[in-house]
């Protein structure tokens, strides 16, 4: 600098102001094309299905071809079931596993079970849906719930697993020091304070595989099978909601085809409703700041 | 390296070594005017003391300023402290200078008397003693420093003998009082300059080995 | 009380790395003993050496000897229970963030199987008034949490949750070098009243803040001990000539 002279600062130039309003209207543009299918399902289903819901749909079981009314209250409780059942079984072991690999699995072992998780992932749920078959329905020689349950149950490790060790891994390594230098044990840190500290995305992550598994329709079908009637014993066939949305709607009758739509939009309220329950009730927890 | 902070050490001992320069002038100067009875002497010594009451401000503010702005520690601490001291030694050096040239001055006033007091060889000595504690300084050398405490008992053994013989005369012969007087107390200023010297010469040690020898003891 | 702590031949590695050589100290009980040196030094080594979290680390190991009072840190001990004893703080403020400020003082307390309320109230209590931060958050005990805090606070509020365990030994690895000046004074005011009740060993690369707190300094450089003794005596006349170089200015 060998003037003394006030720098001179040049205006925004044109075409920096348009690239910045044109970005700025790509990003929007792009947010409002994801959401505008969503919305468009979402709406259309309200329309298609509104109509069918009465009391009777939400309380009666199915009755059979020719005759009106009946309803899904079945499948509904079924699928409650189920769902409670693989995420008995998804939940803890994906947690575990989640825990495992970002605690103590940074090896040889901890790539590997990494690899495993991610190619379940990768694969088809009708063929675990098959898995779930030779593992517990071919044993016990009949459909089930409980059969239903560990193929959902299955498909929700990974997801679980991957997003409590993503979390888990973003925890600042100041906090597990900070318990350390508590004198507390390695597992008491990493359930009571890593954990803890992560328990939001853990939260997020299990309501994920949630919402993915509860609409899986093909692993259900050689495992809880579909019921016609009510059945609360997790031994026996079970309906699920995707079932009877499948086997109504490739059906030629209208009243189904209506029932369908109906259940489809019950099983979307049911999965919004589960996820906006789960984040009411943590949240309420939550402390001023944190 | 704290180039700044190094340039401000390296000032602040030119500043004092100058100083020390104007006062071993002034001692010089007085000692000039009492062997040439000139009084042109007195008067150089007596407008030379503004100078070095003006370096003793200068140095005073730049130490502040190091100390406040630089926080030493240390070696360099130490030295900053001996710098102080030093300078107020120094000061004193050339107050004690005027007060030789004033007793100077009273002496050509009158009428000059013969006295067995040496005291052109006691100033050298003394200006030995300023010299050696400056130089010693300037080196950083604490050998020659303690070559300064050893020479004080020197003059003030010169010192005493002085007062006695003075005494003695002013006895014998009272009309000589009033020139016996001024030598003797010039006698004492000079003893004076040489505990300045002294004082210098315990402060480089200080600065350089961080021991205390003040009043005779070794304190580490 | 605190305990006097004694080192004898401590050595320490990063895998093939040794970083600590044959370190000797004698700590004294209810002093606060300052730890200086350049970066790199191993001065933190040390200190996280002393109650075991060097060993946290992976790959991490040290061997030699440590006695905190009567208790020896390495050998047969089990690293949890020395770690129980020995309070530590950090350089960042590390609050844990989902719990309240009560929660984070009273944590080492819980998480190690104490129940009785009472007894669990008058701890933190105790605690928070130790960390001169009592009276700034008494009335939101249980409601604000522990990262809503300033920084200064956190910090306070990490001493607090390391005395409330009621350690003998008090560790602080540059404590204050994340705050702010005004926070930093009140932090070096603390430990000043700490010593009544505990032994400090403080890390610091702030030379004028050891001059401030500490009555022992010990110079570390590469990891060496290269001097060790009053704090006075390191910053107005040191032995050594390295140590005179650092504290001078002249490296690090």
């Amino acid at each position: 600098m060998h003037s003394m002279a006030p720098p001179v600062l040049k205006p925004i130039s044109l075409w920096r102001r348009f690239a910045n309003q044109g970005a700025t209207a790509f990003a929007i543009l792009t947010a409002i094309l994801v959401l505008a299918p969503l919305m468009a399902i979402f709406i259309y289903l309200v329309i298609k299905g509104v109509g069918a819901i009465n009391w009777d749909f939400l309380t009666k079981t199915p009755k059979p071809v020719g005759e009106s009314g009946g309803g899904m209250a079945n499948a509904i409780v079924g699928s409650g079931v189920i769902l409670l059942i693989s995420s008995l079984i998804g939940i803890p072991l994906g947690i575990g596993s989640g825990i495992y690999l970002a605690e103590y699995g940074r090896n040889r072992l901890g790539d590997m079970v990494r690899f495993t998780a991610d190619v379940l992932n990768g694969v088809p749920s009708i063929v675990i849906g098959i898995a779930a078959y030779s593992l517990v329905v071919v044993p016990q020689k009949h459909f089930s719930a409980l059969s239903g349950g560990v193929a959902l149950g299955i498909m929700m490790i990974p997801t679980v697993a991957r997003a409590t060790e993503e979390m888990l891994l973003m925890v600042p390594n100041s906090i597990r020091e900070a318990a350390f230098g508590l004198g507390i044990p390695k597992w008491r840190t990493t359930l009571s304070i890593t954990l803890r500290t992560a328990s939001a995305g853990v939260i997020t992550g299990c309501m994920l595989a949630f919402a993915r598994v509860a609409g899986e329709t093909a692993p259900l079908l050689f495992t809880a099978f579909g019921n016609q009637f009510w059945n609360l014993n997790p031994n026996q066939p079970t309906a699920a909601l995707p079932l009877q949305i499948f086997v109504y709607a490739i059906s030629p009758f209208d009243e189904w085809h209506k029932q369908a739509w109906a259940g489809a939009l019950i099983l979307i309220i049911m999965i919004v409703g589960a996820v906006a329950a789960v984040r009411i009730t943590t949240s309420r927890g939550r402390l001023k700041g944190a | 390296m704290r180039s700044r902070f190094q340039q401000g050490l390296d000032e602040l001992k030119e500043k004092l070594l100058r100083m020390g320069g104007l006062a071993e002038q002034a001692i010089d100067r007085a000692t000039e005017a009492y062997r040439t009875r000139d009084s042109k002497f007195c008067q150089m010594v007596l407008t030379g003391e503004n100078a070095i009451n003006e370096a003793e401000r200068e140095i005073d503010e730049l130490a502040l300023d190091l100390l406040a702005m630089q926080q030493p520690m240390a070696i360099d601490l130490r030295f900053i402290l001996a710098v102080l001291k030093i300078n107020a030694d120094l000061e004193r050096v050339g107050d004690q200078a005027v007060n030789i040239a004033q007793r100077v001055l009273d002496l050509i006033s009158e009428d000059e008397v013969q006295l067995p007091v040496d005291i052109p060889r006691m100033a050298d000595a003394v200006s030995t003693m300023v010299q050696r504690a400056l130089e010693s300084f300037l080196d950083g050398k604490a050998e020659v420093a303690e070559a300064v405490l050893q020479m004080d008992g020197i003059v003030d053994r010169m010192k005493d003998e002085a007062f006695v013989v003075l005494v003695q005369r002013m006895h014998d012969e009272p009309a000589v009082t009033r020139p016996a007087l001024d030598v003797l107390l010039i006698a004492r200023n000079l003893e004076r300059i040489a505990d300045h010297a002294t004082n210098i010469a315990e402060d480089v040690i200080f600065w350089v080995r961080g021991a205390d020898v003040r009043h005779g003891g070794a304190h580490y | 009380m605190g305990v006097g702590i004694e080192v004898k031949d401590l050595n320490a590695w990063y895998g093939k790395n040794l970083s600590l050589k044959s370190i000797n100290m004698t700590v004294p009980a209810n002093h606060v003993t300052a730890v200086i040196g350049p970066s790199g030094c191993g001065k933190s080594t040390f200190v996280r050496c002393l109650n075991r979290m060097h060993e946290t680390i992976p790959d991490a190991r040290a061997e030699g000897t440590v006695k905190v009072g009567e208790m020896e840190v390495y050998g047969d001990a089990d690293p949890v229970d020395v770690r129980r004893r020995i309070g530590m703080v950090f350089q960042k403020p590390n609050p844990f963030p989902t719990m309240s400020i009560y929660g984070n003082v009273a944590a080492g307390l819980k998480l190690n199987g104490f129940r009785n309320r009472k007894q669990m109230d008058e701890l933190v209590e105790r605690s928070l008034k130790l960390a001169a931060l009592w009276d700034e958050v008494k009335d939101n005990l249980h409601k604000k949490s522990g990262a809503s805090l300033s920084g200064g606070q956190q910090q306070r509020l990490c001493i607090a949750r390391a005395l409330a365990v009621e350690p003998e030994v008090l560790l602080m690895d540059e404590p204050a070098s994340a705050l702010d000046p005004i926070s930093t004074s009140k932090i070096e005011e603390l430990i000043f009243q700490l010593k009544q009740h505990y032994t400090v060993v403080i890390v610091t690369h702030n030379m004028q803040q050891a001059a401030r707190v500490a009555e022992l300094t010990g110079f570390f450089l590469m990891g060496s001990l290269i001097e060790y003794d009053k704090t006075e005596k390191i910053f107005t006349n040191p032995a050594d000539k390295r140590t005179e170089d650092y504290v001078t200015g002249r490296f690090g």
